[in-house]
């Protein structure tokens, strides 16, 4: 079985998967000990290190939009619900029967529908929802100033996050299994650290 | 490459984030060294002041003679008057109204309670509180440390050596030695710690009594008990905060500010600098976060971990339905604990002591509810069926309110079930009714009563009361503030753990949304392992087959 080697993710992307990947993680160990679910760094080092992660995620996205807006990779998210269907049935059925994988990755496409449709949900839902109560609860300390501790209460924004920060927990496990669902298991993870993917000439012929 | 590109803006965000968060912080203020004396007068070679001096008003006489208005102005003062209005409820308090769980009233006790009156002779109803002659001057100004008022004598201190057997001390009668008035009077200046702790740090009857914030190991405090006076701190005296103003001295715990939101006392100010934001700000800290938490939280709350940290107890319960057992020899029975402390007091009931305790914390919002003597009981009786002698008012919705620590004393004492009011109990007196005379509470509760001209069924009991002193001295180095953990927990004792009205990070939690997350993810980690799974095995299945 012979591959073709394809250069899918540029540094950029890869730098900003990598270090965003980090800070996730990082913000997951220390949410949940903000949230009060476990011990380890003890709670002032935790709400300092989750602020200080939030603040870097926030510049990083900031640079990753204008990347992705500048080389217009952002088209990567729009969804299609072409094939969805069949890759459904890929990762319910085809996988354990070695069936071809029913979508090719290319350098104008490089996630398959089921990935993209995740990936909106994850930016138009789930990333909002932090996003949004975490930059509240950051600034909780200003809210009578600006006026709007008349609409809002912590509470709501503490449920609105840690709802946010278990959907994204949730959906990191997810993710991180799937990458082992490439042609060999660490495969999707070594061309997010190459930025090269083996592609099977055998899926070449569809 | 990679690491040097991560590297760099990582260090630019980092940067960017501690602008975000940073605020400057205010010059600490420069540590004050005492000097000897500054002062422009040398009161030791004043002609009014070579005596001798043969008692306290003469000595006050001499002072007035200069300072001419001083003498009222301390009359004005709650020193002299013992009367204070509540600005928030409009009560009448103060010693001579407020009720308390230690002594009781000084009504119909004076001549022991008014030894720290500042003033000479109270001994009964007919003080006259407008002869100024009878203000003391040295009890706050004395700056030999010698001058001392006796403890029984209304007020003067003694006036020649005398043998005296304390009440609850070892048997036998120990020598006192009378103050040199005259040596005193020739060294007088500004008021110095002990000046205030004479009475102050002896509240209750006694070395740490009543406050637990309020002892005598704050004379000369270690860095650790008392940053604001020790000598290696600050090295500040108590009027330095309570400063004076006209003798009217700030910060009462009867007008305690709850948030003091206007900062800084400048000299353009009021001079009323009993509060910590008077000399340090409302944003004293480096973090805005830090800062933002004093909206909501007193600076005490987590700058005084713990009270009575000086070494010596305080009193945490005192049970006066206990006094007047008598011992196997028939006299009034003294028992003393491991410590040393006074565990059991004929005079005075049962008692229970504490170190290093932790404060509870209660939303304050500048109205205290104190219960006079005169006043009917039943709308301060709370629902576990205690009398809240002071209930804290205030809440998370309050504007005004922070939460504040306190030292909970609990007590039980004497009340007149009928009229449903406290009763002002005889103590102290060489008559046929005092209670440390007779041991016999219909007595001296009698005899209260008809002294203060207070109605008295002639029935009592004992009810079970609570009473809420601030805690507020005794800050810590900020290196042994309280840490965030400490109340941002779950654990049940945390210290917050009973304040109620405010969502607490890491406190508080939305049970249903921790198990729709808690679900989400164990279905998430189980739906890719039993995935994985059957991937494994159907593999193994086929490479069989082949
Ligand atoms: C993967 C991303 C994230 C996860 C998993 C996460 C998780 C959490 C959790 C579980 C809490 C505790 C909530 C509570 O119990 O009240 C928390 C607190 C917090 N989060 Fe996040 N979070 C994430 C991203 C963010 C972002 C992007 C921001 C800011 C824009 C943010 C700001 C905060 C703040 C300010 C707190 C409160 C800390 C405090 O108590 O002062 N978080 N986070």
């Amino acid at each position: 079985m012979s591959a073709e080697r394809i250069y899918i993710y540029k540094r950029y992307e890869r730098f900003w998967h990598w270090s965003q990947a980090l800070l996730i993680i990082g913000m997951m160990i220390t949410g949940f000990e903000v949230h009060g679910t476990y011990t380890l760094l003890g709670f002032q080092k935790a709400v300092q290190l989750h602020t200080l992660a939030a603040w870097t995620l926030l510049t990083l996205w900031a640079f990753t939009i204008f990347w992705q807006f500048t080389t217009g990779e952002w088209r990567q998210y729009l969804p299609s619900l072409k094939n969805v269907l069949a890759m459904v049935n890929y990762y319910l059925i085809g996988i354990f029967r070695d069936a071809p994988h029913p979508f090719r990755k290319t350098v104008v496409q490089k996630h398959n529908p089921l990935q993209r449709l995740a990936y909106l949900a994850l930016l138009a839902v789930i990333s909002p929802l932090i996003w949004i109560s975490g930059l509240f609860y950051l600034f909780y300390g200003n809210w009578q100033q600006l006026g709007i501790d008349r609409y809002l209460t912590l509470e709501w924004v503490a449920v609105a996050h840690t709802l946010g920060a278990f959907l994204i927990t949730a959906f990191f496990f997810i993710h991180v299994y799937l990458t082992t669902t490439g042609h060999t298991v660490f495969a999707h993870i070594k061309a997010m650290v190459t930025g090269w993917e083996e592609v099977d000439e055998h899926h070449k012929a569809h | 490459m990679k690491l040097h590109v991560h590297f760099v803006v990582g260090a630019c965000l980092s940067f960017c984030a501690l602008f975000a968060h940073g605020t400057q912080e205010p010059a600490p203020p420069a540590a004050a060294v005492k000097q000897p004396s500054t002062s422009t007068t040398d009161h030791s070679k004043l002609e009014a002041l070579k005596g001798p001096f043969t008692s306290g008003p003469e000595v006050t006489k001499a002072c007035l003679s200069c300072h001419n208005t001083a003498g009222h102005q301390v009359m004005n003062s709650i020193h002299w008057t013992w009367e204070a209005k509540s600005k928030t409820t409009g009560k009448t308090l103060g010693k001579k109204w407020a009720a308390n769980n230690f002594c009781g009233s000084p009504i119909s006790n004076e001549p022991r309670c008014t030894s720290c009156h500042a003033g000479y002779g109270w001994s009964g109803k007919d003080f006259d509180f407008t002869k100024q002659e009878n203000v003391d001057c040295l009890a706050c100004h004395d700056n030999t440390g010698t001058y001392k008022k006796f403890s029984t004598d209304a007020g003067h201190p003694l006036y020649a050596d005398r043998e005296f057997e304390p009440m609850e001390g070892p048997p036998g009668k120990k020598p006192f030695k009378a103050p040199d008035l005259t040596k005193i009077a020739q060294h007088v200046g500004k008021p110095g710690r002990s000046n205030c702790g004479n009475c102050h740090f002896n509240g209750g009857g006694g070395d740490a009594v009543k406050h637990g914030d309020l002892d005598s190991s704050l004379k000369n405090p270690p860095r650790e008990l008392d940053v604001h006076m020790a000598k290696d701190g600050a090295n500040l005296v108590c009027a330095d905060c309570h400063t004076f103003n006209a003798h009217q001295p700030s910060g009462s715990r009867y007008a305690v500010n709850p948030k003091d939101t206007h900062g800084f006392d400048l000299p353009k100010d009021d001079h009323n600098r009993a509060t910590c934001e008077s000399c340090h700000s409302q944003t004293p800290h480096k973090q805005a976060k830090i800062n933002n938490h004093a909206k909501k939280v007193a600076c005490q709350t987590c700058h005084i971990p713990e009270f009575a940290r000086g070494g010596i107890a305080t009193k945490m319960l005192w049970d006066w339905s206990t006094a007047g057992k008598m011992g196997p020899d028939g006299k009034p029975l003294f028992i003393k604990d491991d410590h040393g402390h006074l565990k059991y007091s004929a005079a005075k009931g049962d008692f229970k002591y504490g170190e290093n305790v932790r404060p509870e914390y209660k939303w304050y919002n500048g109205t205290v509810e104190q219960v006079s003597i005169v006043d009917k009981l039943d709308q301060y009786i709370d629902k576990d069926g205690v009398l809240e002698l002071n209930r804290i008012q205030g809440s998370a919705s309050d504007e005004n309110a922070r939460i504040w620590p306190f030292k909970v004393m609990h007590g039980k004492q004497a009340y007149d079930p009928v009229n449903n009011t406290l009763v002002v109990n005889h103590v102290f007196g060489d008559d046929d009714t005092a209670l440390w005379k007779n041991y016999d509470f219909a007595k001296s509760i009698k005899a209260g009563m008809d002294y203060a001209g207070l109605p008295y069924s002639g029935k009592f009991d004992f009810i079970e009361t609570r009473m809420n002193w601030f805690i507020t001295h005794m800050v810590a180095p900020k290196e042994k503030a309280v840490p965030c953990a400490e109340c941002h927990t779950r654990a049940a004792d945390g210290r917050l753990a009973s304040i109620t009205g405010v969502y607490l990070p890491g406190r508080d939690h939305n049970p249903l949304v921790d198990l729709f997350g808690g679900l989400a993810i164990a279905g998430a980690i189980g739906g890719g392992l039993i995935h994985g799974l059957v991937r494994i095995v159907t593999r193994r299945r086929k490479e069989q087959n082949q």
